[in-house]
């Protein structure tokens, strides 16, 4: 499978809301790094990444339906109670890039956003 | 005394000022008062129920905004308020005191034909039900003098979207209204990818732009930047109106998107309303932004 082809793919995914994502195979497994959100906020709200290396972001919610966006890597997932889940990526340029909720969760919901730092 | 606003002088003022645009035909901001066929005006983002340091006169702004509207002469043909009537609250109860504020307060309107539409904050988090309890339908459509007027809803859902139901109720209005009739869309976030970073765009709203781009002559007015903002999608205009509450940074000028703060030497500044001034049979608008009072800029 091609580069852009699994990215095709993990795109329509994240579309989907689907909990599970397809990535090329690697020698290594990605990184996992846990996200809990919460009324209004994502903890942790700063992540950090290095370039490269391949990460599976897991997200559970302990309240609402919420919504992880990335729009810098073109990335979102639905993030619902009583799931998990996943969205894989490996970042391929360093820098900050914020990710914000995208399902309106309430009185706070526009303060409930966070950032990726890659290095 | 009351003050009243002349439009021809102030359009005068405008050009010096350069807070006039004109929008959809190349020239036509050198015949500014020629080929008028109507004009309305548009208020944005009230906010009502909102309380916080970006703007310590949140209960005095709108009251100030509806008394600087019935001060035009002539009166515009009707008013469209872009979503964001109320600022959101988790309490239903107090949604719907909030509406019922807003609502008595536009009521010393004027002119009495008033079009409405939710933003987020209003119906988001429970599909639009407290505002259709008030001001009826979250999307439609109306006529006026040879434009079609098209309401959008993408803020009931709450993932921002308008829908398929309804792209496939806007695909079948657009289908049966004639090719060349000017369109003007009336929605409350930006149909296009403004600045994703920040929620500022539809995630469906490439479908509805696609639906309206065989159409030749078509605008859009929308709000929820809370600032004016002007861009083209193709041949297709879209025009953000500021906001009656706070004025919001520009778009990724900042790492959060927050109010900017009240200005104590420039109270309202950068809050306003604009009026649009159809010409040329609906091929063109003149769009001229307003304060709410008296003194604000």
């Amino acid at each position: 499978m091609t580069p852009f082809c699994a990215r095709r793919l993990l795109l329509l995914g994240a579309a989907a809301g689907v909990t599970c994502v397809l990535a090329p195979a690697a020698a290594t497994p990605p990184r996992l790094v846990t996200v809990r959100a919460k009324r209004f906020e994502f903890e942790p709200a700063e992540i950090h990444l290095v370039r490269g290396e391949a990460v599976t972001l897991e997200f559970t919610s302990l309240d609402v339906p919420m919504g992880f966006n990335l729009p810098d890597f073109g990335l979102r997932s639905d993030v619902i109670p009583g799931g998990v889940a996943r969205v894989q990526f490996t970042p391929d340029r360093s820098g900050q890039f914020p990710f914000h909720c995208d399902i309106f969760c309430g009185s706070g919901h526009e303060n409930m956003s966070g950032v990726i730092i890659v290095i | 005394m009351e003050h009243t606003i002349d439009r021809r002088a102030f359009l005068r003022l405008a050009g010096l000022g350069g807070v006039a645009y004109a929008s959809g035909l190349a020239g036509c901001a050198g015949a500014l008062t020629s080929n008028k066929d109507f004009y309305f005006v548009q208020l944005s983002d009230a906010h009502w129920g909102f309380e916080g340091p970006p703007n310590p006169d949140a209960r005095g702004t709108l009251p100030k905004a509806v008394a600087a509207v019935n001060s035009l002469a002539p009166e515009p043909d009707f008013i469209v308020f872009t979503g964001d009537l109320t600022h959101t609250t988790d309490d239903p109860v107090e949604r719907r005191r909030r509406l019922g504020e807003f609502k008595r307060v536009v009521g010393r309107l004027h002119v009495q034909e008033v079009h409405f539409m939710p933003g987020e904050h209003d119906a988001s988090l429970d599909g639009g039900a407290a505002f259709q309890e008030f001001f009826g339908s979250t999307h439609y459509t109306f006529d006026h003098k040879g434009v079609h007027f098209i309401v959008l809803d993408n803020v009931s859902d709450p993932a921002g979207k308008i829908g398929d139901a309804q792209l496939t109720w806007l695909a079948a209005d657009l289908g049966k209204t004639d090719a060349n009739l000017p369109i003007v869309v009336f929605t409350h976030r930006p149909l296009f990818d403004l600045y994703p970073q920040w929620d500022w765009a539809t995630r469906d709203g490439a479908a509805a732009i696609d639906l309206l781009m065989p159409h030749p002559n078509v605008t859009v007015f929308y709000g929820h930047i809370h600032q004016e903002n002007h861009h083209m999608t193709g041949h297709i205009a879209h025009h953000a109106a500021r906001s009656l509450i706070f004025p919001l940074p520009a778009p990724g000028s900042q790492p959060k998107r927050t109010p900017l703060p009240w200005d104590d030497a420039h109270p309202y500044k950068g809050l306003g309303f604009r009026e649009v001034e159809a010409q040329q049979h609906g091929q063109a608008y003149l769009l001229q932004e307003l304060p709410v009072g008296r003194g604000a800029s």
